[in-house]
């Protein structure tokens, strides 16, 4: 009974990360670049949902709804400031300006909430479900956190399979150029994409600080490249391949965490990682990469 | 005839490289104009250009009379003109009916429209038909040529790029390409043909340019270059 309790927490843990990850993937797939202040904006979201919620008395939904969507304004300023000028730049280049925009949004936190805690309000108004006469408890947080990222997965998959931008997004990430020859406008494309990636940070945000309800600065930092990971673990630039990695990454994590050590169970993380690459470089779900000439 | 390409001056540079130096030419409505050259001309370069892949250096492109040559890409295809680029790049990992569903991404002539244009295309290229179900990157390169020549059909173009449409095909099957690409421009679709293959570039068109390493070295019609001592020992090996 412990054992399934361990494992329903690392569902619902995973799922975190699994909505994370999408950003990230999504991201690569479309615009080629690794976000890695994609993170930091899983950390305004919570500030947001913190503010509108805790500060401003505001219902949970609204709050989340209204960071979401101060986080797709960010998301879609930070693709164009940032990262916009240097399409066509080198990789490495525009690698490096992501990690100056993590640090900017940190320190600009820094600056306006402090580096005291902020300790947050769930955003789940639910009793946990006790079942087996009580023996296993689920938190209501688990609960909602694992139905969101069912929701997500499903509904992005029908976004992108079945309506005209989404498949303007597959078209990109498989060939910007041909893309373009279609009519398809690449940089909106990829703006849309920074605004869906960021909008689901906000959602990330608010349901990691419920699980985990301590909010600083640093917050995203950790889990946004735990969820990078999950998604090279995955398959980068795979849609359900987030998914799945994020989700037995949270598992990995939680029970290393029970049954082995809480300080050893990020450096397990991290070897499960290099293990698989090293076993299938492109990752669980990853392309294979066959294509006639 | 009415003019509807021209390229004035054209400029293109990667980096300190002058890849295309003052290059000017115009194609009519209904023609077929062929621009020929060896490897390395520029040939691709210009396509590029025009569709604004590229960001050319100099020059003035009008298409339809409208100058397009700071137009975005997608708003060039919007007007009604397709490229149908060099080494196919159909979108491997979908089906041939989805590649031909984002090649009529810009329309707004609603599905009817589409949906009668897709038989045209069918009808057209009846082995996409087969196969419309099936992954494009499964697809025989004839077949992958087939498609990137429907897909480009889809947007319901007035005038047709179409850069090295006989690159790596069996010689039957260049000319089934050539007698479709006919066919397309009896329809009334205008069209600028870029190819190595200069013998049956040359027999399909009404006129062509001779590209020689970045400027245009020759021009006429295209039965008589054929017929011209240079052009024969430097592109047609006879």
């Amino acid at each position: 009974m412990q054992f399934i309790s361990y494992l329903i927490n690392g569902i619902s843990l995973g799922s975190v990360y699994a909505i994370i990850a999408l950003g990230y993937t999504m991201v690569y797939g479309i615009a080629k670049m690794l976000n890695f202040a994609h993170g930091d904006v899983i950390m305004v979201g919570g500030y947001m949902v913190f503010i509108f919620m805790v500060n401003l008395g505001l219902p949970a939904i609204v709050s989340i709804v209204l960071a979401m969507a101060v986080c797709t304004v960010l998301g879609i300023v930070i693709e164009t400031v940032a990262y916009r000028p240097l399409r066509g730049a080198p990789s490495l280049a525009v690698l490096i300006t992501a990690i100056g925009v993590s640090y900017l949004l940190q320190n600009l936190a820094l600056l306006i909430w402090g580096s005291t805690p902020k300790s947050f309000t769930s955003v789940v108004n639910m009793e946990p479900l006790r079942l087996a006469g009580g023996q296993l408890v689920i938190t209501g947080e688990s609960i909602v956190t694992i139905g969101v990222c069912i929701v997500v997965m499903v509904g992005l998959s029908l976004f992108i399979n079945r309506t005209r931008m989404g498949r303007a997004m597959l078209a990109v990430s498989e060939d910007k150029g041909a893309a373009q020859l279609m009519g398809v406008n690449v940089n909106g494309t990829i703006m849309l994409t920074f605004a869906i990636g960021s909008a689901l940070a906000a959602v990330a945000g608010a349901l990691l600080c419920s699980s985990y309800p301590m909010l600083l600065p640093t917050t995203g930092s950790m889990p946004g490249i735990k969820a990078f990971v999950a998604a090279v673990f995955g398959g980068i630039g795979s849609v359900p391949g987030a998914m799945l990695g994020g989700i037995l990454l949270g598992i990995i994590e939680t029970l290393s965490k029970a049954y082995i050590s809480t300080q050893l169970s990020d450096a397990i993380v991290f070897s499960v990682l290099i293990i698989v690459l090293l076993v299938k470089p492109t990752g669980i779900l990853g392309k294979k990469i066959s294509e006639k000439v | 005839m009415e003019e509807m390409l021209s390229v004035k001056d054209l400029e293109v540079s990667y980096g300190a490289i002058n890849a295309i130096r003052g290059v000017s030419f115009h194609v009519d409505q209904g023609e077929i104009v062929t621009l020929i050259g060896a490897n390395g001309a520029g040939k691709t370069t210009t396509l590029h250009a025009i569709s604004h892949l590229l960001n050319p250096k100099a020059g003035e492109i009008t298409f339809c009379g409208k100058p397009i040559q700071h137009m975005e890409a997608h708003q060039i295809v919007k007007l009604g003109l397709a490229q149908v680029p060099e080494g196919r790049r159909v979108f491997a990992s979908l089906t041939v009916q989805q590649n031909l569903e984002l090649g009529a991404f810009t329309r707004t002539d609603g599905n009817d429209a589409i949906a009668a244009d897709y038989e045209m295309v069918f009808a057209r290229l009846p082995r996409l038909k087969e196969r419309r179900r099936q992954v494009a990157g499964t697809l025989s390169g004839g077949e992958q040529q087939m498609l990137a020549i429907g897909r480009a059909l889809m947007c319901k173009p007035k005038m047709l790029l179409l850069d090295e449409p006989s690159m790596g095909l069996s010689p039957l099957l260049v000319q089934e390409i050539f007698n479709i690409i006919r066919d397309i421009n009896k329809s009334g679709v205008t069209v600028l043909l870029v190819e190595q293959n200069a013998k049956m570039a040359l027999e399909v068109a009404n006129r062509a340019y001779v590209l020689e390493t970045g400027s245009i070295a020759m021009s006429g019609d295209a039965h008589e270059l054929a017929n011209d001592p240079k052009v024969r020992t430097a592109y047609l090996g006879t």
